[in-house]
């Protein structure tokens, strides 16, 4: 089998005397949207945070297909191909869209050049109008951030994540308040972006998880209780008991 | 009306003025043209860390007093024949301008990059008190330097020289001025438009994306502040040579304080805004404070004003002019 792109080993962290990962194994493998869910304070968040590099963990490892970058930033595991997307917006919102975008196909490349102008520049423009067509902004290119709704700009999110050609990419609740439609519409997103990354979902929307999700892993305490598909999961009397309840 | 047509306006209008003065013989207003020209240099310097990098330096004096003191320092020792240093060569100082100004730029990026690599640990109001605490660690320094003065400062009794100028004519020397502004502002704005200053801006207002498109912001803060320092640097050898005069006051809080108005006033990040502000400045200072040594209470009801009015200042209320047509 293919080498999972994203793996965890035994990543463990604790707060004083909380520990909020304990011994957690998690793998994401290519093509595939993997769900990870659990109550509140579970340690979903700062799992999260461990993977992209935000946080240290106390011990484990984090590999980006195959490479131990435990030890690295944020930019340099972004430059790396880690894409994520935030709970709540990240965006410059004075800036455009494609502004917002350009930023992540300019930080790909890892150099930043000071003596050339942005908007001039096609080997900037093109790939960020190019994932802004991905997820159907194409027309607000230039609107600023702050002035799009709330699906639009967890699209640009998106196209961020996207323009950085990314290896693996993590979501942190990319559905919370959308609406019916908007879920709808954005799951249908996910999943055509999980053929090019697969995803790390972090999601509470249990519809939604189940419907999209390949595989579901389940976090409680910072322990990962169970992993396996939808289904699976969905019959787990551990994960009934302590999170999801019976099956109605 | 665009902002492109207001910075065009402002910058011909202090032109003209400068012009027009020293066509009906007012060297005293050229003179005052040549103040704008040279606080809204420093205020520009300041622009780009505060304005687009939204650091907030209260330090800036520290540049503008480096520079101002490496022209004294340099201009003191070639005035009295006196080497600054003899081995490995003989460097008796200088009283060119070209000179001068480098060596303005270099000191006021190097120190730029020392104060930047700690303080930009920091950042909201301890980065303010930090910077704040090195312009007073400066402004002491210099006042225990008796070599090059203490207190009082250094005199320098003839202005420096320009290939081909004759600086002591003053419209020759707000050309010169005038020139440096308008080549800093240039660079400015094509660092604005330019990938580092996308992301620079984009610092300012979501560090966390910046850091998950794979750059780290701390980073393009440190080389704003550096150039911005140097910026600054130079304008404060400009003013000590306008002045003819360094004392520790360029040092002061004051000073950065002031330059931080200008820019408020001005319009926060744009970039003729230090402009505009300066402009503004130098212009109350004269007629308020010919009928009130209190004319800084006029300053501030002013300042409260466009603060209230949003970060836009003159410019973006220029702006705001709906054009004919
Ligand atoms: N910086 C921190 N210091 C101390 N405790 C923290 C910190 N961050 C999170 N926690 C705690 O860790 C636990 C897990 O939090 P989090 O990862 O946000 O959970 P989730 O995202 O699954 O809801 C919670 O009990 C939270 O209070
Ligand atoms: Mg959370």
């Amino acid at each position: 089998m293919a080498e999972p792109r994203l793996s965890l080993r035994g990543v463990t962290r604790a707060f004083g005397a909380l520990r909020v990962s304990d011994a957690v194994d998690l793998d994401l493998r290519q093509g595939e949207i993997h769900a990870l869910i659990g109550p509140n304070g579970a340690g979903k968040s700062t799992l999260i945070a461990q993977i992209c590099g935000a946080l240290r963990p106390d011990a484990g490892r984090i590999l980006l297909e195959g490479r131990d970058v435990t030890a690295w930033d944020v930019p340099r595991r972004a430059r790396a191909g880690l894409g994520r997307t935030f709970q709540v917006s990240s965006l410059a919102s004075e800036d455009t869209a494609l502004q917002n975008v350009m930023l992540a196909v300019a930080g790909r490349g890892g150099r930043l050049r000071v003596w050339s102008r942005a908007l001039g520049r096609g080997d900037l423009t093109a790939p960020a109008r190019e994932a802004l067509a991905q997820v159907g902004l194409e027309g607000e290119a230039h609107t600023p951030v702050g002035a799009l709704s709330h699906g639009a700009w967890r699209r640009v999110e998106i196209a961020c994540a996207l323009a950085m050609a990314p290896r693996a990419l993590v979501m942190d609740e990319p559905l919370a308040g959308l609406g019916t439609e908007g879920v709808a519409d954005l799951s249908a997103l996910l999943r055509r972006v999980k053929v090019r990354a697969p995803i790390l979902l972090v999601e509470h929307d249990m519809d939604a998880v189940f419907a999209l999700a390949d595989r579901v892993s389940v976090l409680v305490g910072g322990r990962i209780i169970a992993t396996g598909p939808g289904e699976a999961i969905r019959q787990n009397a551990g994960v009934q008991d302590a999170y999801l309840g019976p099956v109605s | 009306m665009a902002e492109r047509w207001i910075n065009a306006g402002l910058l011909a209008g202090l032109g003209l003025v400068a012009l027009w003065a020293w066509a009906a013989g007012a060297p005293f207003t050229v003179t005052l043209a040549t103040k704008v020209a040279i606080l809204a240099l420093a205020a520009a310097g300041l622009n780009l860390a505060l304005g687009i990098g939204g650091l907030v330096s209260l330090g800036h004096a520290v540049f503008f007093g480096i520079g101002g003191y490496a022209m004294g320092v340099l201009a003191s020792h070639a005035q009295a024949y006196d080497p600054i240093f003899t081995r490995p060569f003989v460097f008796e100082g200088t009283k060119s301008m070209p000179f001068i100004w480098l060596a303005a730029i270099a000191v006021g990026a190097l120190a730029a990059w020392v104060i930047g690599r700690i303080s930009l640990r920091t950042s909201g109001v301890y980065f303010i008190m930090i910077t704040l605490a090195f312009g007073q660690m400066f402004y002491y320094l210099a006042i225990s330097w008796p070599a090059y003065g203490g207190e009082d400062g250094l005199s320098i009794y003839v202005r420096n020289g320009f290939p081909g100028l004759d600086t002591l004519d003053p419209i020759q020397f707000f050309g010169i001025c005038f020139a440096i502004l308008l080549i800093v502002l240039w660079c400015m704005a094509r660092i604005a438009a330019s990938p580092f200053g996308l992301a620079l801006n984009a610092a300012r207002q979501a560090p966390t994306r910046v850091m998950a498109s794979g750059i780290d912001p701390d980073r393009l803060r440190l080389w704003a502040f550096v150039v911005s320092g140097a910026v600054t640097g130079l304008a404060g050898a400009l003013y000590a040579d306008l002045n003819r005069f360094v004392s520790p006051t360029m040092f002061s809080w004051q000073v950065s304080g002031e330059l931080i108005v200008l820019i408020i006033l001005g319009g926060v990040g744009r970039l003729c805004g230090p402009v505009a502000g300066a402009a503004l400045f130098v212009v109350l200072e004269q007629w308020l404070g010919g009928l009130s040594e209190y004319w800084q209470v006029f300053l501030g009801l002013l300042l409260l004003a466009v603060v209230l009015a949003g970060r836009g200042g003159i410019v973006g209320l220029l702006a705001r002019v709906p054009s004919r047509g």
